[in-house]
C-alpha cells in the first residue's frame, strides 16, 4: 500500500502501520506483550504527545546547530499500560554498557513500582524524546536526573488524581508496588486504573524526586534485565531482523583507503542465480536473499582500482603526526614553567607513543532499510539514532519525520558506531531497489572502515625538587586530544598543550578514519602521564603510591588512591622493586579511578602475563553497583589488548588486519584475577560508569612492567617485541 | 547443485534442498530464521557461531551444509525445554555473564559442548576450552564463574 502521510483523528496512519511486530523486535528488552500494547495502544498516541508537543522546539534546535532539550512532558519518557506495566522511553541505545537494566531502577524507584513491571523502549526515533547519542558515559549522568525528575511529575500527578479519585486530601495518600492507597485507611487504586493506558494530562510543577534516604532500588545490585533474552538468542541486533522480500548487499571496496575505481567488470556476478547488481556511481552492489550467496557473487567482480602511494606505515606515523601537527591550544596552565625548572632538583623528558586501535565489536556494523512510498524505517546499529534520522532525511531528501531509525541489541561498540556508514548504505540500496535491503559488513569491512583510536604522541617535561615535589610540568599532547590531559596533582608549575584534535582532526591528519574510542584521549594521556609521575617517584627513590599522595591535594583522588592499595595489599617500596606491582590514577567522565596491578615479565619472550588487577572507582551515586563492577571488568578486561597487544599495521591507506588473526584482542587465557571496590559516595550526583575503568590499563601495566623488570614502555601497546627491546636497552645502559 | 540434506535440528528431523557447500552459519540464520546463532568473522575465529553437531562445538560459519548431512545439530535456541532454561544460560543471567550479548550464544554453546564431556571441569580446563572464543566487552571473569556454577547444577543424566 503506498502512504500519503495522511492524518485522521490527530493520529497518523502510516506511524501506527508502521508499528512493531514480533519479528521485528522495536527495542531491546520489550517483551512481546509490551510490543503489542504499544501497538494497540497506538505508537500513534504516543507519537502525538512526542512530535507535537517536542519536535517544533527540536526542530528550533536543530537549525540552530544546537541539540535539542528534553521534552517538559514527562509523557514523553515514559508510560503506564493499562495492566500496570510501565514503559520508560530513551533515545539512549543499550550495546553492553547496562543502562537497559540502571534506567528501569531508576524509574522504578521514584515512581514506586516494582524493578521488573518496567521495560524500556530505547533508541526508536518514532517513539523516544531527541536524543545526541549514547556516548562519552553521559545516559546516567545526565538523562538520569531527567528521568527521575520526569517519574517524580508523574507519581505526584497519580497521586493529585487519585486523591480526586478517592476522595481523599492528598497529604495522607503514599505510593507503593504501582498504587497510591490512602495512609491508614481502605482506599487504593492502582496506577493503571488511573492512566488507563492514556497520557497523564495533569500536571504538577516543582514535584521532587524522593530524598535518596528512602532510595530502595537505586543503590542496589540488579541483575541485567536483558539477560534472559541474550541468552537463549532471542535478542534481536540488526542483523537478526527479517523482511519479506529482504535483500541482502555485499558491496565492493577499494583495497586501499584513498583508490579510485577505474574498471570493474561485473558480468561474472551477474551469472549467480538470484544475484542483483546495483551499479550507481562510487557504488557498485551484489544483492541476493542469501548474504554468503551475495558475497560468491561478489566474488566474481573483477576490479582495478588506481591506488594512491604509501606515504606513512604503522611506524613512521608518529614522525609524521608530529610533522602535520597543527598550532596547540593551552588546555590548562598555572605559575610559571621558569621558575618551575629552576626549583627542579631533577628534569625529565620523554615522550610517548600510542599506536591506532581498532574498536573491533564482534557484532559487524549492520542495518536494514526498508523504503515505503516516501517513508522509510531503518533498523540500524548505531550509537546515534537521531543523528542517523538525520543524515537519512538529508541522504533522501525527506522530512526526518518520514525516517524512523529504530536501534535493537547492538553487539558492542565502543565509539566504533557512530558514523553510520553502513546504514546508509542500506538506505541508498533499498530506495535503489525498492526492497528492503540489509547490510552486514564483514570483519575485513568492520577492519577497514572502523574508525579507529587514533595513534597519538605525548611529551612531557617535569621536574622534581629534591624532597619529592613536582615543581613543573610542561605537557604536550598530539592528536589524542584533551580530554584526560590537564594534570590533577599539586603542581605550582604547570601547562597542558594539544595539538591537533583527538578524532575529528584536520583531513590528512591520518591516512584513515579515527574516532572516539572508549574515554577517547584518556587512555592516551593517563598512560603518559603516569607512567610520567612513576618515573619522577623513582628518580627520587620514593614510593610511586606514597608519591603521588605526597604531590596530590585532591580529596577524592586521595581516596581512591587509598582506597586500592589497601584492597591491594600494597607495602611501600622503590621501583624497580622486582615484584612486578603497579599503579595509575585518573579521572573521566566526572569519576576517579585508581588501579594496581601485579604482572610478570619473560625476560627471554618479552610476554607480559597480568596476574592480578585491582580497581577502585568513586562514581557518585551509583544506580547499580553489580552492573558498575561488571563494567570494571570489561573496562579492565579490554584495556589489556591496547596495553599488550592492539594495534593496527598499515601501510598507507592499506589496512594490514581482516580479522582476529592478526588483531590480537584479550583472550580467556590472558584473564587476570580482577577484584572491584566501588566507593560509597551516596551524597555525589551520578558520574560515569561505562569508560573511567578503562583509562589506567596502560599505565598500570607499565608500570607494573617497570617494577618487575626495570624496563620502561614507552609505546602502546607493550608487545613482547618492545619489551624484549627495552631489556635489551637497559642491560646495555 | 542443490541436493537434499537431512539432519536433526534441536531435536526434530529437517530436510530440504540446499546447495551443499554454504555454511551452516547461513543457513540457520536465512534459511531456516534460527538468528540466536551470530556472524562474528566469517572464518572461525571468534567463535560467535558456535553450534553443536553431534556432540562437539563447531564453527557454524566454516561449516558446510554437506558436512551436517545426518548429524544432530543444536543452537542456542535448542537448550531452552519446555520454557525452562539450561543451567548455563541460568548462571550466565544470574552472573551477570554477559554485557552486548552478541557472543553469548557462542560462548553458552562452547561451553556446553565442555560439560557435555568434562562434566566437572576445573578453572584451567574452562579457560583452556573457551580460549577461542572472543568477548570484546570483557565478560570473561564471568562467564568462568558461570561456567563453573554451572557444573555444580547439571544432573549426572547430562
Amino acid at each position: 500500500m503506498k502512504n500519503e502521510s495522511t492524518t485522521q483523528n490527530g493520529v497518523d496512519e502510516d506511524i501506527l502501520r508502521l508499528d512493531f511486530s514480533e519479528v521485528k523486535q522495536a527495542s531491546p528488552g520489550l517483551p512481546v506483550d509490551r510490543r503489542r500494547f504499544l501497538q494497540l495502544l497506538g505508537g500513534g498516541i504516543i507519537v502525538c504527545f512526542s512530535i507535537p508537543d517536542s519536535w517544533a522546539l527540536q526542530e528550533g534546535e536543530r537549525r540552530r546547530g544546537m541539540g535539542q532539550p528534553l521534552p517538559q512532558d514527562f509523557n514523553a519518557f515514559l508510560r503506564i499500560g493499562e495492566d500496570g506495566r510501565v514503559s520508560g522511553f530513551t533515545g539512549k541505545v543499550e550495546y553492553g554498557q547496562g543502562i537497559i537494566t540502571s534506567m528501569a531502577q531508576i524509574l522504578a524507584e521514584e515512581l514506586d513500582v516494582p524493578l521488573d513491571s518496567v521495560d524500556m523502549v530505547m533508541g526508536d526515533t518514532d517513539l523516544c524524546p531527541w536524543d545526541m547519542g549514547t556516548f562519552g558515559t553521559m545516559s546516567t549522568r545526565f538523562f538520569g536526573p531527567a528521568l527521575r525528575a520526569a517519574a517524580a511529575e508523574a507519581k505526584a500527578a497519580l497521586i493529585a488524581l487519585a486523591a480526586e479519585q478517592l476522595q481523599v486530601p492528598k497529604e495522607r495518600l503514599r505510593t507503593k508496588g504501582g498504587a497510591v492507597y490512602e495512609e491508614a485507611g481502605p482506599k487504593r487504586v492502582s496506577y493503571a486504573e488511573i492512566a488507563k493506558g492514556q497520557k497523564i494530562l495533569r500536571h504538577v510543577k516543582g514535584a521532587a524526586p524522593k530524598p535518596q534516604s528512602e532510595d530502595t532500588l537505586i543503590g542496589k545490585n540488579a541483575l541485567r534485565r536483558d539477560g534472559p533474552a541474550k541468552v537463549t538468542g532471542q535478542a534481536k541486533y540488526a542483523g537478526d531482523i527479517r523482511e519479506a522480500g529482504l535483500l541482502h548487499a555485499r558491496i565492493l571496496r577499494p583495497p586501499v583507503h584513498g583508490a579510485k575505481l577505474i574498471h570493474a567488470d561485473t558480468s561474472g556476478a551477474r551469472e549467480v542465480e538470484g544475484a542483483q547488481i546495483v551499479e550507481e556511481g562510487d557504488l557498485i552492489a551484489v544483492l541476493h536473499p542469501y548474504p554468503d550467496m551475495a558475497e560468491r557473487a561478489l566474488a566474481k567482480i573483477k576490479s582495478q582500482y588506481d591506488r594512491p602511494a604509501a606515504s606513512v606505515d604503522d611506524k613512521t606515523i608518529f614522525d609524521y603526526l608530529l610533522k602535520v601537527a597543527p598550532q596547540g591550544q593551552t588546555v590548562a596552565q598555572g605559575g610559571n614553567l621558569a621558575e618551575g625548572r629552576s626549583a627542579a632538583r631533577y628534569v625529565l623528558e620523554q615522550m610517548y607513543l600510542n599506536s591506532y586501535v581498532s574498536h573491533a565489536p564482534i557484532e559487524t556494523h549492520s542495518a536494514l532499510a526498508k523504503m515505503d512510498g516516501n517513508k522509510l524505517t531503518l533498523w540500524a546499529s548505531t550509537q546515534t539514532p537521531f543523528a542517523l534520522q538525520d543524515q537519512v532525511a538529508s541522504l533522501l531528501g525527506i522530512a526526518g519525520q518520514n525516517v524512523r531509525v529504530i536501534t535493537p541489541y547492538i553487539g558492542g561498540a565502543f565509539g566504533g558506531k557512530s558514523n553510520n556508514q553502513q546504514a546508509l548504505e542500506a538506505v541508498r540500496l533499498a530506495k535503489l531497489t525498492g526492497k528492503p535491503v540489509q547490510v552486514v559488513w564483514t570483519r575485513a569491512e568492520e577492519f577497514f572502515y572502523d574508525t579507529f583510536r587514533p595513534a597519538a604522541v605525548v611529551k612531557i617535561q617535569a621536574g622534581v625538587t629534591e624532597s619529592g615535589l613536582i615543581s613543573l610540568w610542561d605537557y604536550g599532547v598530539y592528536f589524542a586530544g584533551e580530554r584526560g590531559a590537564p594534570q590533577f596533582y599539586n603542581i605550582p608549575n604547570h601547562r597542558t598543550v594539544s595539538y591537533g584534535s583527538g578524532w575529528m582532526p584536520a583531513p590528512g591528519s591520518h591516512p584513515f578514519a579515527t574516532g572516539p574510542w572508549r574515554a577517547p584521549g584518556n587512555n592516551t594521556n593517563t598512560f603518559a602521564r603516569e607512567s610520567h609521575i612513576d618515573m619522577l617517584a623513582a628518580k627520587v627513590g620514593m614510593d610511586p603510591v606514597e608519591f603521588r599522595l605526597k604531590n596530590l591535594n585532591d580529596v577524592r583522588m586521595h581516596r581512591v588512591l587509598q582506597a586500592v592499595a589497601k584492597k591491594f595489599g600494597w607495602s611501600p617500596a622503590r621501583a624497580p622493586s622486582k615484584r612486578g606491582y603497579g599503579v595509575a590514577c585518573g579521572t573521566d567522565a566526572g569519576t576517579y579511578v585508581a588501579h594496581m596491578a601485579e604482572v610478570a615479565v619473560d625476560k627471554n619472550t618479552g610476554s607480559v602475563r597480568v596476574k592480578r588487577v585491582v580497581c577502585a572507582q568513586e562514581m557518585g551515586l551509583c544506580v547499580n553497583p553489580e552492573g558498575a563492577r561488571l563494567q570494571m571488568e570489561g573496562a579492565i578486561t579490554m584495556g589489556l589488548g591496547y596495553a599488550l597487544s592492539e594495534e593496527v599495521r598499515f601501510k598507507g591507506g592499506e589496512i594490514l588486519h581482516s580479522n582476529f588473526d592478526t588483531y590480537t584482542i584479550p583472550h580467556f587465557s590472558w584473564l587476570p584475577q580482577i577484584e572491584t571496590e566501588i566507593l560509597d559516595a551516596k551524597d555525589s550526583p551520578f558520574q560515569g560508569g561505562g569508560e573511567p575503568p578503562i583509562i589506567c590499563m596502560g599505565a598500570v601495566i607499565a608500570n607494573a612492567v617497570f617494577d618487575g623488570s626495570g624496563a620502561r614502555l614507552l609505546q602502546l601497546p607493550m608487545t613482547p617485541e618492545r619489551i624484549k627491546a627495552a631489556l635489551s636497552k637497559l642491560q646495555s645502559s | 547443485m542443490k541436493e537434499t540434506i537431512g539432519f536433526r535440528l534441536n531435536g526434530r528431523a529437517v530436510s530440504f534442498e540446499v546447495d551443499p557447500s554454504r555454511a551452516l552459519l547461513w543457513v540457520l540464520r536465512y534459511d531456516l530464521g534460527l538468528t540466536g546463532t551470530k556472524y562474528g568473522c566469517g572464518e572461525g575465529l571468534c567463535g560467535a557461531c558456535t553450534v553443536i553437531v553431534d556432540g562437539k562445538a563447531e564453527r557454524s560459519c566454516v561449516l558446510e551444509m554437506k558436512a551436517v548431512s545426518g548429524k544432530a545439530i543444536t543452537t542456542i535456541e535448542g537448550l531452552t525445554k519446555n520454557g525452562e532454561l539450561h543451567p548455563l544460560q541460568k548462571a550466565f543471567v544470574e552472573h551477570d555473564a554477559l554485557q552486548c550479548g552478541y557472543c553469548t550464544p557462542g560462548m553458552i554453546m562452547n561451553a556446553y559442548s565442555l560439560l557435555l564431556n568434562t562434566p566437572h571441569p576445573s578453572r584451567r580446563q574452562i579457560i583452556e576450552h573457551m580460549d577461542g572464543n572472543l568477548c570484546r566487552c570483557g565478560a570473561h571473569q564471568r562467564i568462568v564463574q558461570a561456567i563453573q556454577d554451572a557444573a555444580e547444577h547439571i544432573p549426572k543424566a547430562h
